[in-house]
């Protein structure tokens, strides 16, 4: 008998128009001691799942139909009451972000004893000495002092650990862990999915690892489900179902993650998707002729002197607040950082979070003000002693694209004055009809069609709307964009495509890029040259192949060992799966 | 702490000092206060004596220290209009504004923050609509009407309760304080000023502490903890209530400062003998040292209020206490 058994489950949520029909039917065990990876991208259905199980499907959401069963008790005909001595005594369940799963006002130790206590009745000095060994269990070092503390004297990694001990404290047979690692930085997401899959091993625990991840499944799953519209399409051995993925879906899944190990020009389009932009009709655009090629009153330069160059740019910002200067304290989030960026090139930043990477994209953009150093543009000093106010020519040139795309759009203004705004305040566009004219054109160019200009960017999914930023960033015929994470809040394939775009539109306009990004992967496919931050500083500058081939700081070599690889990355996955894939691929065109 | 604390004292004192500024100037400002004093036919002589005695010819700094001192001391002057201390005659009604005051905020914390939880938690639910719709009401109603029915209802047709004044006191403290609180007819007449006063309150604080119920019960630490198998009434009142309270601690501070401060339109409809009354009376006969020492003494209030306040977010939320994160990304 397996530990649980999903039959034919079905979990609809009825809206006031219809019912979505969230999971469609699936079927899936865990064994004790087993580890089953859910994957797919998001809206398939995956949490969904996970909450199910657990009892947690927010209203509307209900299951439509099927059976689970837990250890050979029917979970979805249970009462509320009998369900709440399975919660977390039988089943544990940890969430993706670890900075909001803890309550804040309460001490790590009093929420861990508090969970031991209402499961096994144990006295509470007992249960507190036991949640103390635990946290020693899972790598928090002086458990004693740290169990006494609040949530928000822990680090990001540190908090996921006790999310993890408050999950297993209570002894369950089940974990269910919804994309554990996702908000963590890549070293410190190696260390815990080390840790899960240890605990699970030692304890017998039987495990899902619900994640859009590639490379956590390949890491840590003994068995993957990959789901697709609320269906898994495809289940198997997690090495079987990587190397040699039978489902058209699950081939293009894997062709859209990026690879570490070679450069490849472009990622393959084989979108399984209906909402993708088809390749072969995208119009390449002939600078000679369109919009973006002509020039504000200058002749298209040759310069051979780097585009920008960054000269010992610090940032300081001030962590401690006085009216006395010399008891103000700061911490330099940016120390004495150089670089140049050569025309026409991508140039890359990598680090983990906190690395300062992004405040230097803002140092860049303007919208910080370094503490030292000089920014030049163009020969022309934009930031330092010796800036004067950024000219009007200089601003348009910059442009950049932000992480989120939700934010990052004005949700009460229609994507066509979104994108004309930028034209008229440049004065670009000699009439209100030209400008438009031109978003329509540059809406077809990032591959959304002109009739997308008139509807609001609450109407577009995640990589449309990165689509509509990156032609809101083109409409002011920047020469230099900076892209500041520019997919991490996208799906892989969304993320392949969009990567793409930013391709094929730097070929065909002679883009200078920033790129700045924590996935050493994307890094690869879009930098030429890269350098790599940590605390404020660049370790490491080196042309990108060099740099992933032959790195020379141990950090780099640190960061590149703890990236998550995909099994049968190196063989089977291109040779094969691409193959079939690019089959599936020619005959849907 | 005491960094924290000291902070805001200074704070504080430099709010007072201010008011204490503004309070001052009102003499200047709002006429000559010999003009007030004297009778038609006083001569010039009796005026500029009776000017050299109240040092109005000293100069401004000298006069405002002295007025800083004497405040401090609790010496505000002698009222125009009553021709008693200024300081006697607060002493006398502050009780009964404070017992007031005290008595309905904590009616409407009692009140209000059960309400909210429940209405929070069982938004759908016909009771919690029910209670929204009612407290939507109570929100609206001036107080003058509340307090208008509630008197004809109790005191007219029922005969309950008196309609106006405190009833019998006791004296405490050697007369220093008088209390309605242990007599049977001075709680009798505390009940109806204090549920009139209270019923605007706790329709706000419940309608706070349902909104901030609602988010807090989305966040995921709430998820989270009925995910371990958490009693439903420790994730609501150990997990999410602790968290919607800062909020609802800083809008009961302010609220209690208002009562005690702006409690003039209740008082008035009971004829209650508190501050409001006085206040009131000063405005009408243009009785400066009266409505100066009232400013300084409500900006007081207020600062001590908001002060207790700080203290309290400082109580609830460990992440003022310490601030140093331990241990790095890496760790």
């Amino acid at each position: 008998m397996s530990l649980l058994e999903l039959r034919d489950l079905k979990i609809h949520f009825d809206t006031r128009r219809r019912t979505v029909e969230a999971v469609r039917g699936i079927d899936l065990t865990v064994e004790r001691g087993e580890i089953l990876g859910i994957v797919g991208e998001s809206g398939a259905g995956k949490s969904t799942i996970g909450n199910a199980i657990m009892g947690l499907l927010e209203p509307p959401g209900r299951i439509a139909g099927g059976e689970v069963i837990f250890d050979g008790a029917r979970l979805d005909t249970m009462s509320e009451k009998q369900r709440r001595h399975i919660r977390g005594a039988r089943i544990g369940m940890i969430f993706q972000d670890p900075m909001t799963s803890l309550n804040p006002l309460l001490t790590v130790g009093d929420q861990i004893a508090e969970t031991i206590c209402r499961h096994s009745g144990k006295p509470r000095a007992t249960a507190m000495r036991e949640a103390v060994a635990f946290l020693g269990e899972v790598g928090i070092p002086e458990p004693e002092t740290r169990a006494g503390e609040y949530p928000h004297q822990f680090s990001g990694g540190m908090r996921q650990r006790v999310v993890i001990t408050l999950a297993l404290c209570a002894d369950p047979d089940l974990v269910i862990c919804d994309e554990p690692t996702t908000a963590l930085d890549v070293s410190v997401q190696a260390q815990i999915l080390d840790l899960l899959r240890r605990l699970c091993r030692e304890r017998n625990v039987g495990a899902i690892f619900i994640t859009h991840d590639m490379g956590v499944i390949s890491e840590v799953t003994d068995r993957v489900a990959v789901m697709y519209q609320g269906r898994v399409v495809e289940t198997g051995a997690t090495a079987s179902v990587l190397a040699r993925p039978r489902h058209a879906y699950s081939q293009s899944l894997l062709a859209a993650v990026p690879r570490s190990d070679v450069r490849l020009d472009r990622f393959p389009q084989l979108d399984y998707r209906a909402d993708g932009e088809d390749p072969s009709t995208r119009k390449v655009i002939d600078l000679s002729t369109h919009w973006l090629g002509r020039r504000v009153g200058e002749a298209a330069t040759a310069d051979v002197a780097p585009l920008l160059q960054a000269e010992g740019l610090t940032m300081r910002f001030v962590s401690h607040h006085s009216v006395v200067p010399s008891w103000r304290r700061s911490f330099a989030a940016v120390r004495d950082v150089s670089f140049d960026i050569r025309r026409g090139e991508t140039f890359g930043l990598v680090g983990e979070s906190g690395s300062g990477k992004s405040t230097v994209a803002r140092m860049i953009a303007g919208l910080y003000e370094p503490s030292e150093g000089r920014i030049f543009y163009d020969r022309t000093e934009i930031a330092g002693p010796g800036a004067v106010a950024m000219q009007p020519r200089t601003r348009q040139q910059i442009q950049m694209i932000f992480q989120d795309p939700f934010s990052s759009l004005n949700r009460r203004k229609r994507v066509g004055d979104i994108l004309t705004e930028p034209i008229r305040h440049h004065r670009l566009a000699a009439s209100r009809g030209e400008a438009d004219a031109i978003a329509a054109d540059l809406l077809d160019h990032v591959g959304l069609g002109a009739e997308a200009a008139r509807a609001y960017p609450h109407e577009f999914s995640g990589g449309q709307r990165q689509r509509i930023s990156i032609a809101r960033a083109l409409a002011t015929r920047p020469q230099f964009l900076i892209c500041d994470e520019p997919t991490s809040a996208l799906d892989v394939s969304i993320q392949a495509q969009i990567l793409n775009l930013l391709k094929n539109l730097q070929q065909e306009l002679g883009l200078t890029l920033l790129f700045i990004s924590h996935d050493l992967p994307v890094i690869r496919q879009m930098c030429d040259r890269v350098g790599v931050m940590r605390s404020g500083e660049i370790v490491e500058l080196a042309p990108a192949e060099q740099l992933f081939k032959a790195p020379a700081h141990p950090y780099t070599r640190e960061l590149l060992s703890l990236m998550p690889r995909v099994v049968g990355e190196d063989v089977d996955r291109c040779a094969e799966g691409r193959q079939a894939s690019a089959g599936t691929a020619q005959t849907k065109c | 702490m005491i960094r924290y604390v000291s902070g805001r004292l200074a704070q504080s004192l430099l709010v007072m000092f201010l008011v204490a500024a503004v309070a001052f100037a009102l003499f200047g400002f709002v006429g000559d206060p010999i003009r007030q004093m004297i009778t038609e036919d006083a001569s010039q002589s009796e005026i500029d004596r009776l000017r050299e005695m109240m040092g109005l010819n000293d100069p401004v700094p000298v006069q405002f220290w002295r007025y800083i001192t004497g405040a401090v001391q609790g010496d505000f002057g002698v009222s125009y209009f009553h021709k008693r201390p200024v300081g006697a005659l607060i002493a006398e009604r502050l009780p009964a504004t404070f017992e007031l005051a005290g008595l309905s905020v904590l009616l409407s914390i009692l009140i209000g923050v059960p309400l909210g939880v429940y209405t929070g938690l069982h938004r759908h639910g016909r009771i919690a609509r029910g209670l929204m719709a009612v407290s939507l009401v109570g929100i609206s109603i001036p107080t003058f009407l509340i307090g208008i029915m509630l008197i004809y209802l109790f005191s007219v047709i029922l005969g309950w309760l008196p309609s106006f004044g405190r009833g019998e006191t006791v004296a405490l403290f050697g007369g220093a304080w008088t209390t309605g609180f242990f007599t049977v007819s001075g709680l009798k007449s505390l009940i109806l000023p204090a549920i009139t006063l209270a019923l605007f309150q706790s329709t706000m604080i419940m309608r706070l502490v349902r909104a901030e119920m609602l988010d807090v019960m989305r966040t995921d630490y709430i998820k989270f903890a009925r995910a371990r198998g958490l009693r439903d009434r420790s994730v609501h009142f150990r997990h999410a209530l602790k968290n919607t309270l800062m909020p609802v601690v800083t809008v009961i501070g302010l609220q209690l400062g208002t009562v005690i401060a702006f409690a003039i339109i209740t008082e008035s409809v009971f004829q209650w003998p508190g501050m409001g009354r006085l206040f009131l009376q000063a405005i009408q006969q243009v009785d400066i040292p009266v409505m100066s020492a009232y400013l300084i003494m409500i900006a007081f209030f207020f600062v001590v209020i908001n002060l207790i306040t700080d203290l309290a977010y400082y109580a609830i939320d460990p992440r003022l206490r310490t601030n140093a994160v331990k241990g790095g990304a890496h760790a």
